[in-house]
């Protein structure tokens, strides 16, 4: 079984539109939507959601004015200015460290786990796809992350499903780290620009680190093709594979607007490219060794 | 005042309309904060000069083994399973602290002192347009973003004009940007990703009671999701930025439109009037 | 010797759970006669973080000598090692069919964690 995460560092890149080609072109995968806070592969995967599940994180602060005597320890104590002057904790600034819990002598302090999102499973046409809403402002999306890679990962062992691809969030921060450990490989799509540029290094940092083989692909390449030719040296220097790129094609935005996968949607330039990088992403990942048992 | 440029989704041109919002405004005394601590950009257009760099720590606890005495107080607070005992020592996990300073503050032999471990950078530079400039850079491997972030909002004078650049997303870095602003400005593109995560976003903004208005990026004149969605909600659209090859050949070069094309220093001068007159109601209202 | 073994079930012919924090349950066995205990893993399973350090610390106290798992993170590898518990990482297949390999003096003790911790 081989997993595949497609990152980007940058937002906006297209990321989300090569997973849906992706998760169309593989004829049997199940396919995880890990960008929790703002998911969007469902809009492009027609599917029927068969299991939906409470997912809880953190606990949270509440104190009960009837018991409290506003005697102002907790104020004290709080590190994240999360308890007002008039004793109401603030559901966004509390971290659930539960210090205020400890040291409240009125014990007026609950401190229940929350339910910060919803899990789904649904079927679509070529597997499962594992995906998530958080709930608003809501903490512990990493550990979200953990969850729905780990549901995917049984769901391919029972039914023998030999690839998961996975729709990564922007950014290098906690979900991002949660979606790439121990991931046979990571595809990162990229923009010909300054600011992909800069953040196609840091990503690569970071998958360095978490010593997963890293990919690119080069999305809207004839943007700006001088840059776009800058980035495949970066990767022929920095022991990146190099997939492929994407001409800029305004059938991608009108296969979103249609509510389906591009390579469905249309023959047009870009669904060519598109199929050209999963041809060359998947022959790249089944050399990768088998990390996981 | 504190207007924070948000957009959920990824992409959709937050940087760019922060960067060229303030660059059309010379004289205005706008400073921009760049939040996006995990990638951010905002620099890379508005090339500061002279840039100062401090290391931004955020505080884990130290153990004295000579005081401790092994009561595992300091385990039964933590939350986080970031200090625990095992065969008479004492371990900590620093990565896993919230720096709460619960274990501090419980450990009865005052065994536990607050040390520091480094999340990133905070930087700070001028550009020669005058504009400064403050950002923080998240290290690489780091998960924790929001305490970076809450170390580049410390820096703003809410005297002044101050334009944030936020993060994608709706979760806890995104929200930690968000909080604590006058005003929001979302910009939004006309696609069905664009529309569910601009929706996401206003939800937090709702909850978060800070009013806001949209501008729609890379408008194509043909899809209206947004503007029906802003009609709905009751958000005004304050413009409508046009794709162009030439507007994104130019970001691409980490260019800013107001400098390279005429008609894009008009739309934003624009904008930015639009903007303030809008902030200025929302921070009475408020 | 007295090892705990991470296991999605609660016999010795049940699979051994790749997972070590949040494994499903801990058989607790005596490899020289085969007696074995269930240790319940179900608190640290829905732990918001830090399951691999609980986790670490429920088979330490048990004192056992060694653990057998799949993937071993960095933390949980760390409390075990202070606690001296020696690690066998990347086993699969049965309880049953671990415990004669390490009998038959066929399974490495690791140096170091198998996997990269999973930040939550």
């Amino acid at each position: 079984m081989k997993e595949l995460t497609i990152i980007s560092g940058k937002g906006g890149t297209g990321k989300t539109s090569v997973t849906a080609a992706f998760a169309f072109l593989a004829a049997n995968r199940v396919v995880v939507d890990a960008d929790v806070d703002a998911a969007n592969l469902f809009l492009t995967l027609p599917h029927t959601t068969i299991q939906k599940e409470n997912f809880l994180g953190g606990r949270l602060a509440e104190i009960d004015p009837v018991i409290c005597t506003e005697c102002g320890e907790c104020l004290e104590r709080c590190q994240f200015d999360a308890i007002s002057t008039d004793f109401i904790v603030d559901a966004i600034a509390c971290e659930g460290c539960g210090v205020c819990v400890h040291y409240c002598p009125m014990d007026a302090i609950t401190f229940e786990q929350q339910t910060c999102g919803e899990r789904f499973l649904s079927t679509t046409p070529n597997g499962p796809m594992v995906h998530a809403k958080l709930g608003i402002a809501q903490e512990n999306s990493g550990m979200l992350v953990s969850q729905l890679r780990q549901q995917a990962r049984e769901i391919a062992k029972e039914n023998d499903i030999p690839m998961i691809i996975v729709d990564g969030p922007p950014g290098i921060g906690c979900p991002v780290i949660a979606s790439i450990t121990n991931a046979d490989g990571v595809l990162i799509v990229t923009e010909p620009s300054m600011s992909g540029m800069h953040d196609m290094e840091r990503v690569k940092r970071l998958a360095d680190q978490m010593r997963v083989p890293a990919f690119l692909c080069i999305n809207k390449a004839d943007l700006n093709q001088e840059k776009a030719d800058l980035m495949k040296e970066f990767a022929r220097e920095n022991n990146i594979k190099f997939a492929g790129e994407i001409p800029f094609d305004r059938e991608v935005t009108a296969s979103m607007n249609a509510g389906k996968s591009l390579v469905e949607f249309s023959q047009g330039p870009a669904s060519k490219a598109v199929q050209n990088v999963w041809k060359n992403v998947t022959s790249y990942i089944n050399d990768t060794m088998n990390r996981l048992i | 005042m504190i207007v924070t440029i948000a957009s959920g989704k990824g992409g959709t041109g937050k940087t760019t309309v922060t960067v060229n919002l303030a660059a059309c405004a010379p004289g205005a005394g706008v400073q921009v904060f760049d939040c996006d601590v995990e990638e951010p950009n905002s620099h890379i257009f508005l090339k500061p000069e002279n840039c100062s760099k401090e290391p931004i720590s955020t505080m884990v606890p130290e153990v004295d083994m000579d005081k401790c005495t092994l009561c595992k107080a300091c385990e039964k607070i933590c939350q986080f399973s970031a200090i625990t005992t095992i065969a008479k020592k004492v371990m900590t996990f620093p990565e896993m602290c919230h720096s709460c300073r619960g274990c501090e503050m419980v450990c009865p032999e005052n065994a536990i002192t607050a040390s520091s471990r480094v999340l990133g950078d905070l930087i700070q530079g001028t550009n020669s347009a005058g504009i400064p400039l403050t950002w923080g850079e998240l290290r690489v491997g780091e998960a924790m973003s929001p305490p970076l972030i809450e170390k580049v909002k410390a820096r703003i004078n809410p005297k002044a004009i101050s334009f944030v650049d936020g993060p994608p997303g709706t979760s806890c870095p995104a929200v930690a940007a968000l909080r604590h602003s006058d005003f929001a400005l979302l910009v939004a593109e006309p696609t069905p990703f664009g529309l569910n995560d601009l929706a996401l976003t206003v939800e937090a903004l709702k909850k978060l009671d800070v009013p806001m208005a949209i501008v729609i990026n890379r408008d194509d004149g043909k899809s209206r999701v947004i503007d029906d969605y802003a009609a709905r909600e009751g958000i005004e659209i304050l413009a409508r930025l046009p794709f162009t090859r030439e507007a994104a050949a130019v970001c691409s070069k980490g260019l800013l439109l107001v400098d390279e094309i005429p008609e894009m220093r008009l739309r934003f001068t624009e904008l930015f009037s639009t903007l303030m007159e809008k902030a200025d109601k929302g921070g009475e209202r408020k | 010797m007295k090892i705990a073994v991470s296991s999605s079930g609660n016999t010795l012919e049940s699979d051994i759970d790749p997972r070590f924090g949040r494994a499903m349950n801990f058989i607790i066995i005596n490899t020289e006669t085969m007696a074995f205990e269930i240790k319940e893993n179900t608190q640290n399973l829905n732990l918001p973080q830090g399951a691999g350090i609980q986790a670490g610390k429920t088979v330490a106290d048990l004192e056992v000598e060694a653990v057998i798992t799949g993937n071993c993170g960095p933390k949980a590898f760390n409390v075990l090692e202070a606690a001296g518990v020696k690690v066998i990482t990347g086993i699969s297949g049965t309880v049953k069919d671990a415990v004669e390999k390490l009998n038959t003096g066929s399974l490495a003790y690791a140096g170091g964690p198998n996997v990269e911790g999973h930040w939550v």
